[in-house]
């Protein structure tokens, strides 16, 4: 009688570990997600402000005076340019 | 001797005094038990709330407001993380030294530091919305009294190339104009918070419960083209600056979805420059300013009169002398053209031929068309201070105003009207509702107005206005054929006409298979051109030319250069 009392503790004392054991791993794990999730955030700030930097560089009146000003472009006049029908 | 046999024992203690201390120390142990009891069953709410303290905290979720992107996917407006520099008078003792370093390091005047660290308030905004990186320097002098504030900043890296169409948010985050209050409760997010568990290092280790959701705002796709956008601002503004003047607006819609591409006016301002979000120019002509139109109102009736058959495109309309009267009131032509066919009356905007026309229809009739054209009502975009324009009901209409309605006076009309009526030209005489957001495909209308051949006759008709001897011969494009109406009308205040002019211009293009339809309209020119072909002509051609170019249409005749003719206008009535 006293032995199987034994057992039964031992298994009872290696479950209340074991129970310790996974909530401090669960919570490990809950702490890296909530990491990730603040990376995640931070990068789509990082994402907003970059999609506002393209934006800028790309603004139709910085790309239309480099090309006029800079690169010497100009628009085709009508006698240079050569329609082409489909098949043509 | 013996403890046992001590002699003092054998004086026996009386026995109450053993069970007193029993008594007393089993009240004493009640007393433990009924407190343990107190604290642990019944009034544990105060006990477990403070253990929670120590561990659990209530966190806020911020949630972003949505972008605003063009039909392409480029951004027009986006939200950013920004601090604001707050402070606690009574805390912010500052030295000289430390508010002058405050100061310039938030580049106010110091003077101002000191007038609202002075201020006798639990809490003061030093400065708004400043950057992370320039909070993190605020933070690193480490003043007391000073905060921040996270909030967000919404950017419009367009910036006043369409500053009327998205509008702006106030300094809330909060749309106030345009598409920011338009589509406020879609792009609008929502901060949530939860309850969570940190540990020691003030990791979280444990949510433990959503107190409210985030709802993140959504994006907006617009129907806008930030390409046709651009060229739309650019050619409205040279036009304004080169005619002097005071104000112009311009509307471009896909026929084919009655998608708004572009729309723009000057005067205009920078959205991302807070300080300058007063006054006119604000105001977004083409929703909020009814104006009278003048001639681009002729097709209308003239299309009216085809579709009820009391003319035929090639009926002859003696204009005689140029002039009608009817009652006491006369109209006038620019100048005598004698016989006209219907379609020369709207190759050269003859207000005799229109008139005689309007007189053949019933007021009511007339009046139905209007209206189911969308005229004196607005169009419900959902945009603020959108106008309904004026058309006056039938029964109080003089024959003489009757007239003068098929060209466009006495009858008030915002431009997002017109550009919304000329989708019947456009298409086969069906209207088709506007958009500002991207649609899915072509739109079928169930709203016919007009009947599809009317319509292909009134488009052959506005081809005649571009060509020699009609009254805006220069607006053409090489590849592509036109088909338009000028407009040039007298400025109406208080009930007199003044010499003050509206030009204005609405056309089609392709005219064989109609892709756009650009309405621009010109305030107050003061260069001494004033015709609607002439002044907004131009602004017609370029962006139309430049539109057609970036959609890839296929041109629907030869490309060859274009020659004018000295001679080739005719002048427009008014």
């Amino acid at each position: 009688m006293a032995r199987l009392n034994l057992i039964l503790l031992l298994i009872a004392v290696g479950c209340a570990l074991s129970t310790v054991n996974s909530n401090h791993h669960a919570r490990k794990l809950f702490s890296a997600l909530d990491k990730e999730q603040q990376r995640m955030r931070a990068l789509d700030v990082e994402w907003g402000q970059l999609q506002l930097e393209q934006s800028t560089w790309a603004a139709h009146a910085r790309v239309e005076k480099i090309a006029r000003e800079r690169l010497q472009m100009q628009s085709p006049q009508v006698a240079k340019t050569i329609a082409l029908e489909p098949g043509q | 001797m013996k403890f046992s046999k001590s002699p003092v024992l054998k004086d026996e203690l009386a026995p109450w005094r053993a069970r007193l201390v029993l008594l007393l120390l089993l009240g004493a142990m009640l007393a433990l038990v009924i407190r343990a009891l107190y604290l642990q069953a019944i009034n544990n709410e105060f006990l477990i709330s403070k253990g929670e303290s120590r561990y659990e905290r209530i966190l806020d979720v911020p949630a972003t407001r949505g972008r605003i992107l063009d039909r392409n996917g480029d951004v027009l407006a986006v939200s950013t993380p920004v601090k604001s520099v707050w402070a606690i008078p009574e805390d912010a003792q500052l030295q000289p030294a430390q508010s002058r370093q405050l100061a310039q390091m938030l580049s106010m005047d110091a003077r101002d530091v000191d007038r609202k660290l002075a201020e006798n308030k639990g809490f003061v905004f030093l400065k708004r919305q400043i950057s992370p990186e320039l909070a993190d320097r605020v933070m690193n002098l480490k003043l007391p009294g000073i905060h921040l504030q996270d909030e967000y900043r919404r950017y419009y890296p367009t910036g006043e190339v369409s500053a009327h169409v998205l509008g702006f948010t106030g300094v809330n985050d909060v749309g106030q104009e345009g598409v920011e209050l338009a589509f406020e409760s879609q792009l609008a997010g929502q901060a949530g918070s939860r309850r969570v568990i940190k540990d020691r290092r003030g990791n979280i280790v444990e949510d433990v419960e959503h107190i409210k959701r985030p709802i993140e705002g959504k994006d907006v796709t617009l129907s806008i083209d930030s390409k046709i956008q651009y060229l739309a601002y650019t050619s409205l503004k040279q036009a304004v600056l080169d005619n002097r003047a005071k104000a112009g607006a311009i509307i471009v819609i896909d026929a084919q979805t009655g998608e708004i591409l572009a729309l723009d006016n000057q005067p205009t301002y920078n959205p991302n420059n807070r300080a300058n979000l007063v006054g006119n120019q604000l105001r977004s002509r083409v929703f909020t300013d009814a104006f009278e139109p003048g001639s681009v109102m002729k097709p209308f009736t003239v299309a009216k009169a085809l579709d009820e058959g009391k003319v035929r495109i090639d009926t002859r309309i003696d204009t005689g002398n140029g002039t009608l009267s009817i009652g006491p009131a006369t109209i006038h032509d620019a100048h005598p053209d004698g016989t006209l066919t219907v379609a020369q009356v709207i190759q050269k905007s003859s207000n005799v031929g229109a008139s005689k026309m309007a007189l053949m229809l019933p007021p009511v009739d007339m009046w139905n068309n209007f209206d189911a054209l969308g005229f004196g009502a607005p169009l419900r975009m959902g945009f603020p201070g959108e106008a309904s324009g004026r058309v006056r009901p039938y029964k109080s209409w003089r024959p003489i105003e009757q007239a003068t309605m098929s060209y466009g006076n006495g009858i008030a009309v915002t431009l997002l009207q017109l550009a919304h009526a000329y989708t019947v030209f456009a298409r086969d005489g069906d209207l088709v509702p506007l958009q500002l957001t991207k649609a899915d495909g072509p739109v079928t209308s169930d709203k016919q107005i007009f009947s599809s051949e009317t319509a292909h006759q009134i488009r052959t008709a506005m081809q005649l206005v571009v060509q020699p001897g009609g009254t805006a011969p220069r607006v053409q494009i090489p590849g592509y054929s036109v088909a338009g109406k000028t407009g040039t009308a007298h400025k109406a205040e208080s009930g007199v006409y003044l010499n003050k002019y509206i030009a204005s211009f609405v056309g089609v293009a392709p005219a064989s298979n109609p892709r756009l339809i650009i309405a621009v309209m010109i305030d107050e020119p003061n260069a001494g051109k004033y015709y609607g072909g002439d002044v907004a002509g131009p602004v017609f051609v370029n962006v139309m030319s430049g539109a057609l170019r970036n959609l890839g249409v296929p041109m629907d005749i030869p490309l060859k250069p274009i020659e004018i003719h000295p001679g080739d206008e005719a002048p427009e009535s008014m």
